[in-house]
C-alpha cells in the first residue's frame, strides 16, 4: 500500500490506495460514502437478499489504515449508513469494528443524502477547506460521487483533483461508481488530475479525450 | 386415426401423410420425433391437437414452447392454412417477452385454444396464482427444437415448466420434436421419457465448398473475399441463406455484399441485436418471397419454415457437424428433394475444418451430445429461480415441491440435501452469517412457505429466465423519437470516443453521446466504419471436429484432401515455426505489435484451453512477464504479455499446473463470468435489462465485488457450490487438460520471428480474456504518464 502526495489550498493530502485520504498535518484521516447496512436495506426492503458481510468489510479495512496511519481524527464525509433506518438494525457485532476507531480516535460523521437525520454536522473545516458529503462552492473535500474512470481498457475508482474541488471514491465494499464522463461529474470537474487509487497510486489528466 | 375431414386435406394438397405423421397420431404416451428440418414435423406436432380441436374447446388445449420468439410467429401463420381450410374453431395466440401487457393479462383470463409461447414465458405465466385454472384443461405439450433447449440451461426450466403442467394437467400428453441428434434416448430421458418416433432422413444432401475465384485469406472472419461467388450463387438460385456464425461478421458480409450487388437483388440482414421490429420485416419479406436471400446468424437457425429457401450457404467453419446438417436441412423443404448446400471457409485454417466437416458429414458421423449423463445434470440455479418462481404463484409445501420437481428429467437425481439448501437460498440468502432473517424472503408457516412481503413478486417476475447475456446498450438514432437500431454490448460502447464509426443493421453510423444509457449515433453513409460491433454467440467447434482437424493436419498422407494453396500454407508453417503433430504439444512465440505472443495447440477443447489460459497466465504473473490477456479456442491458446514466454517445458509442467489449479478457484475473470450467471439465475443479483438502468446510478456495484465478500466471508455459500460445480463440469474441464499433458508429453517451442499461418486466425478470435495484473496497470500508467507529459507540454 502506497499514497500519493499533492498540495490543495495549503494542506499536504496523501490519496491512499484504499480510497482514503490522509492530512498528515492535521493527523486526519478522511474516507467517504461507507454505505454501511447497504446489504441489510437492500434486504429489508425486499430487494435482493445480497450477502451481509460489506459492513464487517468494510470497517476491517478503515480498521487497518487507521492502524497503519495512527490519526488523531477520523473525519467520515456522509452516507457512512445506507440509511438512517439500518443504523438502527445492524447488529452491534457488525458495527465493532466503527467502536473501536472511535475509542481509538476522535470519530466524526457528516451527515450524507443517504443518512441526513441522525444529528450529524453538515460539514467541518480543515484549515479553509471544507468537509462536506456534496461538493459546494470549494475549497472543499467530498464524497458522494463514488467517481471512477477507464484509461486504456483499464477502469479504477479515483479520487478526482481541480483547483476548488477534491471528491473521494467510495469507501463502501458495496458501492458501484460513476464514470467521470457522466455529465453531473463533468460539470464539476470539467478539468484536472485524477488519483487511481489501486495499490500503486497514479494520476491521470482529466479533460483528455481517451479517458472516460 | 386420421379423420375423412383431414385425409381429404391432405390429398388435395396433393399430399401423403409421411410415416412419422401417422405414428405420432397413434401414439398413446409421450413422444419424441426425429426428423430432419423440413420433414413435415411441426405438422405431425399439431395434427394430434387439430383433430381434437376440430370438435370444438373450451380453454387451453394445446401449448407449443420454442426457443425462439420468431418461431412462434411463423408456427402460427403455418397453421393458418390447415385451420381456415378445415374450419377448426380454434384461436391461435403467441405469448412471448413481445406481447403486450393487455393481451397477457387476457390470455391469463381467457386463453386461446393454442398458445405458442417460449421456455421464459412459459415460467411466467405458471408464475400467476390463476395458472392452475389455466392450464388445468391442457390436454398437449409440444417442445420444438428440444435439441436445441436440452443443451443449455433453458432446457431445465422448460422440463421444471412441464413438470409443473403434468401436475396441474395429468392428462397431459406431450410430443418432443427434434433435429437429428447422436442419442434420442438421452432427449427422451430428459423430456421424462417419451417413445422415440424416427422419420425417414431424406436424401443425403449436396453439399460441398463453394468455389471461389480468389484463394481465403490467411485470417480474418468475415468470408468478404468469396462476396462475388456468392453473388452468383444467389443469382441461380430461389432464395439463399446465408449462415455467418457471428452478429459482427453478419453485419459486415451484408454491407460488403451490397457493395457488389450490382442487379440491387432484394438481400436481407437478420441477426438477434436488431431491433425487433428490423426482425420481423425481414421475416415477413422472406415469408413473401420478396428477398432473394438474407444474410443471417443462429437468429435463423431454429426450423423457422422458409418453404421456399432452395439453397444454404454456410460463411464461416461450421464448428460443429451436427449444426451444419440441421443448417443444410433449411434447404429445400419438399421433403424428397436433397437439400442443397455450400460451404465458404472464411480463412485458411477453416478451409481445414471444413474439409474435416465434410467428411464427417459424409460418413454421417454426428458429433455428440453436449450434455453429459442427463438425470444429474439440473442446474441448481435454475431450481432456485423456480423456488422464487412457485412462491409467487402461491404458498407451497417443501415435500410437494421436492416431489414435482424430481419428476422432471434433468433433477430425477436431485438430492433433498441440495433441495433443501435452495429453499433455504430463496428464504434466506443462506448465509453463514444470520443476521436478518427477520426480513427474509420467504417465511414458513403452517407447513407451507409463502413470500413475505408479496410485492417482491414483482422483483422475481422481473428477473425470469436462463439466458445472461453481456450487458447491452440500446442504439439510437439522435433526435427526438429517433429510431431504434438494435443492441450493442456495453463493453463495446465504453470503448467509443464521439465521431467513431460503427456498423449496425447493415449501415455505418457515427458515435454521438451516451445519453440514459442509450447510444445515440448519425448515420454516416460512405464512411468506412471504424469496427464492427459485438461478439455475439459463441459458437463451440465439437470435440469430434477437433480430432479430426489435427489428424489432418498431422498426417501429410491426408493432405491430398485440401487444396494446393491450404498445402503450401501449412508448409509455411512448418517452414517459420512448426507444425502441431501427434505426440507434442506444438507451441510457439512471436512478437507482435509491441507484446510477446504465445500460443500453444493443444486442441483440447475451448473450456480446457480457456482453464489453461488461466493457468499460464497466473505462473506468467509470478515469473514477472505481465501476461495481459488471452484468447482461447479448440484448437489453440493465445496469450499475450510484456515480456516472452522462454521456457515452455516449465510453464506447461503437470506438477506445477496442478498446483495452480488448487489455487485456482480463489480469483479468476471465468469464476467471476460464471457466479455472475449462476447469481442472477438464482435470484441474488438483478437481471441487466437494456435500457432499464438509470444513467451513472452510483448503487449498482459489480458482481465480482458479491463473489469476493462471499468468498471471503462464506466460502461454503450454495452460490459458490453451483458455480464451482458448473465451472468444473463445464468451463474448466481440468481433466481434459490432464489427458493432454500425458498424451502429449513432448513440449516443442518455436520460436517465430512474427505472427505465424496457424496463429493468425487466433488475433482475431472475440471473447478475448483481459488478465487485469501488473501488465495492465503497467500499460495504464504509462499511457497516463504519457498523457500528462502531453498535458504539460501542451498548457
Amino acid at each position: 500500500m502506497s499514497g500519493f502526495d499533492f498540495d490543495f489550498h495549503g494542506l499536504r493530502l496523501t490519496a491512499l490506495s484504499s480510497g482514503a485520504l490522509l492530512s498528515g498535518d492535521h493527523a486526519t484521516l478522511i474516507a467517504a460514502d461507507l454505505h454501511l447496512g447497504r446489504s441489510l436495506r437492500s434486504t429489508r426492503d425486499g430487494g435482493l437478499p445480497l450477502p451481509p458481510f460489506e459492513t464487517i468489510d468494510t470497517l476491517t479495512r478503515l480498521e487497518t489504515e487507521v492502524q497503519r496511519h495512527r490519526p488523531r481524527r477520523v473525519v467520515l464525509l456522509g452516507d457512512s449508513f445506507d440509511s438512517d433506518a439500518v443504523r438502527m438494525h445492524l447488529p452491534s457485532a457488525a458495527l465493532s469494528g466503527l467502536d473501536r476507531i472511535a475509542a481509538a480516535t476522535d470519530l466524526v460523521l457528516v451527515s450524507g443524502n443517504h443518512d441526513p437525520g441522525a444529528g450529524l454536522p453538515a460539514q467541518l473545516w480543515l484549515g479553509e477547506v471544507a468537509l462536506r458529503h456534496i461538493a459546494g462552492e470549494g475549497p472543499d473535500i467530498s464524497g458522494h460521487y463514488h467517481p471512477k474512470l477507464r484509461i486504456a481498457g483499464a477502469s479504477f475508482p479515483v479520487f478526482l483533483i481541480s483547483h476548488r474541488h477534491i471528491v473521494l471514491p467510495a469507501f463502501g465494499t458495496y458501492t458501484g461508481g460513476m464514470f467521470w464522463s457522466e455529465p453531473a461529474l463533468q460539470r464539476l470537474m470539467p478539468s484536472g488530475i485524477a488519483i487511481a487509487a489501486t495499490h500503486r497510486p497514479f494520476a491521470i489528466p482529466l479533460a483528455h479525450k481517451r479517458v472516460t | 386415426m386420421m379423420p375423412p375431414k383431414f385425409s381429404d386435406w391432405f390429398a388435395r394438397q396433393g399430399w401423403t401423410p409421411h410415416p412419422h405423421q401417422i405414428a405420432l397420431l397413434h401414439a398413446t404416451g409421450d413422444s419424441l420425433l426425429i426428423a430432419p428440418t423440413g420433414g413435415g414435423k411441426t405438422l405431425a406436432g399439431f395434427l394430434p391437437s387439430l383433430i381434437e380441436l376440430a370438435e370444438g374447446w373450451d380453454g387451453l388445449h394445446t401449448l407449443y414452447v420454442s426457443p425462439l420468439k420468431a418461431l412462434t410467429h411463423d408456427i402460427a401463420r403455418n397453421l393458418a392454412r390447415p385451420v381456415a381450410d378445415l374450419a377448426i374453431p380454434v384461436r391461435i395466440e403467441d405469448r412471448t417477452g413481445d406481447t403486450g401487457a393487455a393481451r397477457r393479462a387476457r390470455q391469463r383470463v381467457d386463453p386461446p385454444q393454442i398458445l405458442l409461447t417460449t421456455p421464459e414465458s412459459l415460467a411466467l405465466m405458471l408464475s400467476y396464482e390463476r395458472a392452475p385454472v389455466m392450464f388445468g384443461n391442457l390436454r398437449r405439450v409440444v417442445l420444438d427444437e428440444l435439441h436445441a433447449l436440452a443443451e443449455s440451461k433453458r432446457g431445465d426450466q422448460l422440463m421444471l415448466g412441464l413438470a409443473r403442467l403434468r401436475r396441474l394437467a395429468p392428462q397431459l400428453r406431450v410430443t418432443g420434436l427434434s433435429a437429428t441428434v447422436q442419442q434420442p434416448a438421452a432427449l427422451a430421458e430428459f423430456m421424462g421419457g417419451a417413445t422415440v418416433i424416427h422419420a425417414d432422413p431424406g436424401p443425403a444432401p449436396d453439399i460441398a465448398m463453394l468455389p471461389t475465384r480468389t484463394a481465403p485469406p490467411w485470417a480474418g472472419g468475415g468470408g468478404r473475399y468469396a462476396v462475388p461467388d456468392v453473388l452468383d450463387a444467389v443469382r441461380d438460385a430461389r432464395t439463399t441463406i446465408i449462415f455467418i456464425n457471428t452478429r459482427a461478421q453478419a453485419e459486415l458480409f451484408f454491407q460488403a455484399i451490397w457493395a457488389a450487388n450490382d442487379d440491387n437483388l432484394p438481400i436481407g440482414l437478420h441477426h438477434g441485436s436488431l431491433s425487433h421490429e428490423a426482425r420481423a420485416r425481414v421475416e415477413a419479406a422472406m415469408a413473401a418471397g420478396e428477398l432473394r436471400a438474407v444474410v443471417a446468424t443462429g437468429s435463423l437457425d431454429l426450423g423457422i419454415d422458409w418453404g421456399n429457401v432452395d439453397l444454404v450457404i454456410q460463411v464461416g467453419a461450421p464448428k460443429n457437424v451436427k449444426r451444419l446438417v440441421q443448417r443444410i436441412g433449411r434447404a429445400n423443404h419438399r421433403y424428397n428433394a436433397p437439400s442443397r448446400a455450400r460451404i465458404v471457409p472464411a480463412n485458411r485454417f477453416e478451409v481445414i475444418e471444413c474439409v474435416a466437416a465434410l467428411q464427417a458429414v459424409a460418413e454421417g458421423d454426428l458429433d455428440g451430445d453436449g450434455r453429459g449423463p442427463v438425470a444429474a445434470s439440473g442446474g441448481l440455479d435454475v431450481l432456485c429461480q423456480q423456488i422464487l418462481l412457485t412462491a409467487c404463484a402461491g404458498p407451497f409445501a417443501a415435500d410437494a415441491l421436492f416431489a414435482e420437481v424430481t419428476t422432471a428429467g434433468p433433477y430425477r437425481a436431485l438430492s433433498r440435501a441440495d433441495f433443501d439448501a435452495c429453499v433455504d437460498f430463496c428464504a434466506t440468502g443462506g448465509y453463514a452469517l444470520r443476521g436478518y432473517d427477520r426480513w427474509q424472503r420467504l417465511v414458513l408457516g403452517d407447513g407451507l412457505w409463502r413470500l413475505r412481503d408479496p410485492r417482491s413478486a414483482r422483483l422475481i417476475r422481473m428477473n425470469v429466465g436462463t439466458i445472461t447475456a453481456p450487458e447491452m446498450l440500446r442504439v439510437r438514432r439522435r433526435g427526438r423519437g429517433g429510431a431504434p437500431l438494435g443492441e450493442v454490448e456495453e463493453a463495446f460502447a465504453a470503448t467509443l470516443t464521439p465521431g467513431d464509426t460503427f456498423l449496425i443493421g447493415g449501415q455505418t453510423v457515427r458515435y454521438d453521446r451516451l445519453r440514459d444509457m442509450v447510444v445515440e449515433v448519425t448515420p454516416q453513409p460512405g464512411r468506412d466504419p471504424r469496427i464492427a460491433v459485438f461478439n455475439g454467440l459463441k459458437l463451440a467447434t465439437s470435440t469430434e471436429l477437433s480430432a479430426r482437424v489435427l489428424a489432418l493436419i498431422g498426417d501429410r498422407a491426408a493432405w491430398s484432401a485440401l487444396p494446393p494453396d491450404i498445402r503450401d500454407w501449412l508448409d509455411l508453417q512448418d517452414r517459420i515455426s512448426v507444425l502441431p503433430r501427434p505426440g507434442t504439444l506444438t507451441c510457439e512465440t512471436f512478437p507482435r505489435a509491441g507484446q510477446w505472443h504465445f500460443c500453444a495447440y493443444s486442441f483440447a477443447g475451448r473450456n480446457a484451453n480457456q482453464t489453461l489460459g488461466l493457468l499460464l497466465t497466473r505462473r506468467m504473473e509470478q515469473d514477472g512477464l505481465g501476461p495481459l490477456g488471452f484468447v482461447a479456442t479448440d484448437y489453440a491458446l493465445l496469450i499475450w504479455s510484456v515480456d516472452p514466454v522462454r521456457d515452455a517445458a516449465r510453464l506447461l509442467s503437470g506438477d506445477a499446473l496442478r498446483d495452480g489449479f488448487a489455487k485456482w478457484l480463489s480469483d479468476n475473470a471465468l469464476m467471476k463470468r460464471s457466479f455472475r450467471s449462476v447469481a442472477t439465475i438464482a435470484g441474488l443479483l438483478q437481471r441487466n435489462l437494456p435500457g432499464q438502468r438509470k444513467t451513472g446510478k452510483q448503487a449498482t456495484f459489480s458482481s465480482d465485488i458479491v463473489y469476493d465478500t462471499l468468498r471471503r466471508y462464506d466460502p461454503n455459500h450454495i452460490l459458490l457450490r453451483i458455480t464451482e460445480q458448473q465451472a468444473a463440469t463445464g468451463l474448466v474441464d481440468f481433466g481434459r487438460i490432464e489427458h493432454m499433458l500425458a498424451a502429449r508429453d513432448q513440449v516443442v517451442l518455436a520460436q517465430a520471428p512474427h505472427v505465424t499461418p496457424l496463429a493468425a486466425p487466433l488475433l482475431l478470435e472475440a471473447g478475448r480474456v483481459p488478465i487485469r495484473g501488473e501488465g495492465r496497470l503497467r500499460i495504464a500508467m504509462a499511457e497516463a504518464n504519457a498523457l500528462m507529459a502531453e498535458m504539460q507540454a501542451g498548457g
